[in-house]
């Protein structure tokens, strides 16, 4: 096949998506992320912008419940999908309890790699709602915090689960459809396992 | 300390904490502007080459494409700035300089369109040599990398040496011929990377007389000069708009692309934005690396005899700051202690690699790696413990051990001994661990000025103005403390306005640890100006003499009495209401004759030791516990003194264990972002990360604080090294200390121990 019989893409596709509980649409190039939707087009700019890679998790959102980094999904992978970024934490005017431990835990310094923080956080508890520290340390393994408030941050997340209770995440139990298919299953189309971050936490 | 320390020293959550964990804290890149144009920057692929012609009409056609800037639509001479030397263009002319340099740059409605044109962008260049070393820099017919016509006077102008910075005291041919015995070895310090999460972002936007200029910046009012000088406008029409940087660690302390994109703005008549890639970065700011010398004279009783230093610190393209971090990391590089002799030599050299930087320690840590590695061997050498061969020869408290410097400002002692007794140095270590320990030194800021402005509202709410940077060492909470303790507000009815030169007074900079000193200070003197009008108005009030009236932590004494600042303040303002004002000013004056042009202001002080295995098959590092003791003078929050010594202290594992800059023949980065470049994560904590604090009141800011960001950060390569020796035999000069560099040291040591096992 040569590069003329390649057919065209077609320059604007529409896009329907759950985000942060509300139904969102956008007519977008099918080549655009699903970080640059959140952030240019649907104004969350919450959702940070680091490496592009996949490997700082500054981007981290939950996509069907599973944290992903929004950098390497398409936007358009996530069509018809129900997709929670760190807007879509606090619950009718009330912080989730992971930024509640945050702010007590003083984890936040510059913040910019804190929204990736928390909802990599909140996958972490909706399958393991009571994690040891190695285990809150693999699950923000994807995570890169360059001050380095780690020990916050870890602090944080088990006194978030503390407070939580081992009957699971206020967010798990006020929005099943968060949490529902866990890991291993996506149900979203995702065809690549790579661009599902839980694949690049090797622990030790 | 006798003052009434309420709401100081405890943890109050972070002022703009709740911004940070909901998503909402607006960074420059999530700052909109209607109408903005995209810039990306044209480069090309060769670290130095003679640009030949840049044919912009290829990218033109691109739709959307509004602007592509070349040289040639910039003013001739090129405009150059810089905060040492002016010698970075706006757009490289004639020549590049390093891979990364750019020669162009596009803006067109849309990203996508900016990055498709700017493959468009036709530059016709030849490659020319280049260098990327210390040796290759300083070979006599090296290529130079600066034009000599940019310094016409300066003997140095013929070679890639920027400058050379010497100190000296003392008699050091005195003090070698009576030295029992001498310590010496090089050291190597390799290029890292300042790494924020936050990439660097810019935008400008013409205004109706001037410009706005948004930036990530750290030092909004130096960007604010630099803007001006460049498109010769007032001062007063240049309004610098520096939201709080997602990190910055020194990266961001000087004017990277701002005035390209000023330039860019006011052609276009549009707003630009110009949003870095993280591999971008990698290719703006960097630490310079660093080769030092040491020589160490010591009695035979361990009594330090002299100290006889050389550094060469390769800095780069450009100067930015970097010669500064050569010449203050210099400085104090003999380290904590009184020694009669001593000399120091160090040497900024450019070349074509990234320009290099201010970096968390501003140029001690390279410096500090091989004084305190040099000790260590001494140590060992002396037959004396690293422990006490340090406390012997530490500065006493108010002991001048850099003439006509600040005297020892701290019982630095205690931090050596609280570390010793925290890893329990006096216990050995289990089979198969080492220990080591190191002590480091930073001068605080040399010169300073700040001023604030905190105005009391009618209410006893507070707005305190401070141009500080909150980058995440938590400044704007610091600052809220104060003013709630002065002025009797709860913390949360304290707001603090940061980052718009418009708006905020100036300050000089957010750097040397040093805005809780002096920014602190102005904001303390603001609170006090306040309390003397608050004295005032309860006289009139009380009819009773302003002598007899005490304002101190909210409330009014008099007659025996105390009101709330509150009441008076109701009832001094009358019907009309209004406000009270106070304005504060900070300054530490320049001494000319001095070689760093001033004093320190304090000075930090970190005790690190550290305890390791070695995984003698592979070469891996665990680091089984950390424990850093820094002298903070007052803690004024536990928590976030906490996050800085311990992010200090994780930051300073990144250098000594896995970060370096690795280059190909042609002086590219090979590992030129995340992918490939590795900082630590929550996989590469120590096991037990222990962090302590000193105070005993004696630092020079508020309520006895001393400036405290950078300490932790500074030893923590040289007690790694030394622990590693210990648990292996084996001495390595060179960071980091990679799997791949530790197993080839362990198997040289193997080897040696064969071949001497052959030979015996």
């Amino acid at each position: 096949m040569t590069a003329m019989d390649v057919p065209e893409a077609p320059a604007a596709v529409s896009l329907k998506l759950t985000v942060n509980g509300r139904d969102r649409s956008a007519t977008i190039a099918p080549h655009r992320t699903l970080l640059d939707v959140l952030r240019a087009d649907l104004g969350l700019i919450g959702t940070k912008e680091c490496c592009l890679v996949g490997e700082c998790g500054a981007c981290t959102v939950l996509l069907d419940g599973r944290s992903v980094d929004s950098c390497l999904v398409l936007a358009l992978e996530a069509d018809g999908a129900e997709v929670v970024t760190v807007e879509g934490l606090a619950r009718d005017g009330r912080l989730d309890p992971l930024q509640q431990a945050f702010l007590d835990h003083a984890a936040a310094q510059c913040g910019f790699c804190i929204p990736g923080q928390l909802v990599a956080a909140r996958a972490l508890l909706g399958s393991n709602p009571a994690p040891t520290r190695a285990e809150v340390e693999d699950g923000l393994a994807g995570n890169l915090c360059r001050c380095a408030g780690y020990e916050q941050i870890i602090e944080a997340v088990l006194d978030a689960a503390e407070r939580e209770g081992p009957a699971g995440s206020a967010a798990t139990r006020s929005r099943p459809a968060a949490a529902a298919p866990g890991h291993g299953a996506t149900g979203t189309g995702l065809s690549d396992p790579a661009s599902v971050p839980d694949a690049r936490v090797a622990p030790q | 300390m006798t003052a009434n320390l309420d709401g100081i020293g405890g943890s109050p959550n972070r002022v703009g904490g709740a911004a940070r964990v909901t998503g909402g804290q607006a960074y420059v890149a999530d700052i909109a502007l209607d109408g903005v144009l995209h810039v990306k920057l044209v480069t090309v692929d060769a670290p130095r080459a003679r640009i030949l012609s840049v044919d912009a009409a290829p990218a033109l056609e691109v739709p959307g494409v509004r602007l592509v800037m070349t040289p040639a639509d910039l003013p001739d001479p090129m405009p150059r700035f810089g905060p040492q030397f002016r010698d970075r263009p706006l757009l490289a002319v004639g020549e590049t300089k390093f891979h990364g340099d750019p020669v162009a740059a596009v803006a067109a409605e849309t990203l996508d369109a900016a990055e498709e044109a700017v493959g468009r962008v036709a530059v016709a260049f030849e490659p020319l040599p280049a260098v990327f070393s210390i040796d290759a820099a300083q070979a006599a017919d090296a290529p130079l990398v600066q034009d000599p016509a940019l310094r016409p006077d300066d003997p140095f102008a013929g070679t890639n040496t920027l400058r050379e910075h010497r100190y000296a005291w003392g008699d050091l041919e005195a003090a070698e011929a009576a030295a029992d015995v001498v310590v010496e070895g090089t050291y190597e310090f390799p290029m890292v990377t300042q790494f924020a999460i936050e990439p660097h972002a810019f935008m400008a936007a013409p205004a109706d007389d001037g410009i706005t200029v948004w930036s990530s910046i750290q030092h909004p009012n130096w960007l604010q000069r630099v803007i001006a000088s460049l498109l010769e406008l007032p001062l007063a029409k240049v309004r610098v708009v520096a939201p709080d940087p997602g990190g910055a660690f020194g990266g961001k302390q000087h004017a990277k692309y701002e005035p390209l994109l000023a330039f860019m703005a006011r052609r276009a008549g549009r707003p630009v934005r110009l949003v870095l890639t993280l591999e971008e970065t990698f290719q703006a700011v960097r630490r310079g690396a660093a080769r030092v010398h040491v020589r160490s004279g010591f009695q035979r009783d361990g009594h330090l005899a002299f100290r006889d230093i050389d550094a060469a610190y390769l800095i780069g393209a450009y100067a930015d700051i970097a010669d500064r971090t050569v010449a203050k990391g210099s400085y104090t590089s003999a380290g904590p202690y009184a020694i009669p002799a001593v000399r120091i030599r160090a040497r900024s050299v450019l070349s074509h690699t990234v320009p290099s930087t201010a970096f968390r320690g501003f140029g001690n840590p390279q410096q500090i790696w091989a004084v305190e590695s040099n000790m260590d061997e001494a140590a060992r050498i002396l037959g004396i413990d690293p422990v006490a061969l340090r406390l012997q020869n530490l500065a006493q408290p108010g002991e001048p051990f850099i003439p006509g410097d600040t005297p020892a400002d701290g019982r630095w002692a205690e931090a050596v001994e609280r570390a010793a007794r925290r890893i329990g140095w006096e216990t050995p270590a289990q089979t198969g661990r080492g220990r080591g320990i190191a002590v480091g030194l930073k001068s605080g800021p040399t010169t300073g000025l700040s001023y604030s402005t905190v105005r009391l509202l009618a209410d006893g709410s507070v707005v305190v103005y401070a141009g500080t940077s909150d980058m995440g060492q938590g400044a704007r909470t610091i600052f809220a403390q104060i003013a709630a303790r002065e002025l009797g507000a709860p913390i949360e009815w304290v707001t603090v306005v940061m980052g718009d030169t418009i708006v905020v007074p100036y300050d000089q900079q957010t750097s040397a640890s040093r805005s809780s000193v002096l920014m602190g200070n102005a904001i303390l003197a603001a609170c006090r100006d306040i309390q003397s009008k608050l004295r005032a108005m309860a006289a009139r009030l009380e009819d009773v003499p302003e002598e007899g009236i005490e304002v101190d932590a909210g409330v009014v004494r008099l007659d025996g009495r105390e009101l709330p600042i509150r009441d008076v303040l109701v009832r001094g303002l009358g019907r009309l209401g209004g406000e009270v004002i106070g304005v504060g000013e900070s300054r530490k004056e320049a001494e000319p004759d001095h070689p760093l042009g001033g004093t320190a202001a304090f000075y930090e002080f970190n005790c690190t030791a550290v305890e390791v295995s070695v995984d003698e098959t592979t070469g891996d590092v665990t680091v089984h516990r950390h424990v850093t003791v820094s002298d903070v003078g007052r803690a004024l929050n536990a928590e976030q003194v906490r996050g800085q010594d311990e992010g200090a202290a994780i930051m300073g594992l990144g250098h000594t264990l896995m970060e370096e800059y690795i280059f190909d023949a042609e002086g590219r980065i090979r590992n030129l972002g995340a992918i490939d470049y590795k900082i630590p994560t929550t996989l590469d904590l120590p096991a037990r990360l222990e962090s302590e604090v000193i105070e005993n009141g004696d630092g020079p800011g508020p309520y006895g604080a001393k400036g405290m960001s950078e300490g932790a950060l500074l030893c923590v390569a040289p007690a790694v090294a030394a622990a590693v020796r210990d648990a292996t035999g084996v001495v390595i000069r060179a960071l980091p200390l990679s799997p791949e560099r530790v197993w080839r040291a362990l198997r040289e040591r193997d080897a040696a121990g064969q071949a001497s096992g052959a030979s015996g």
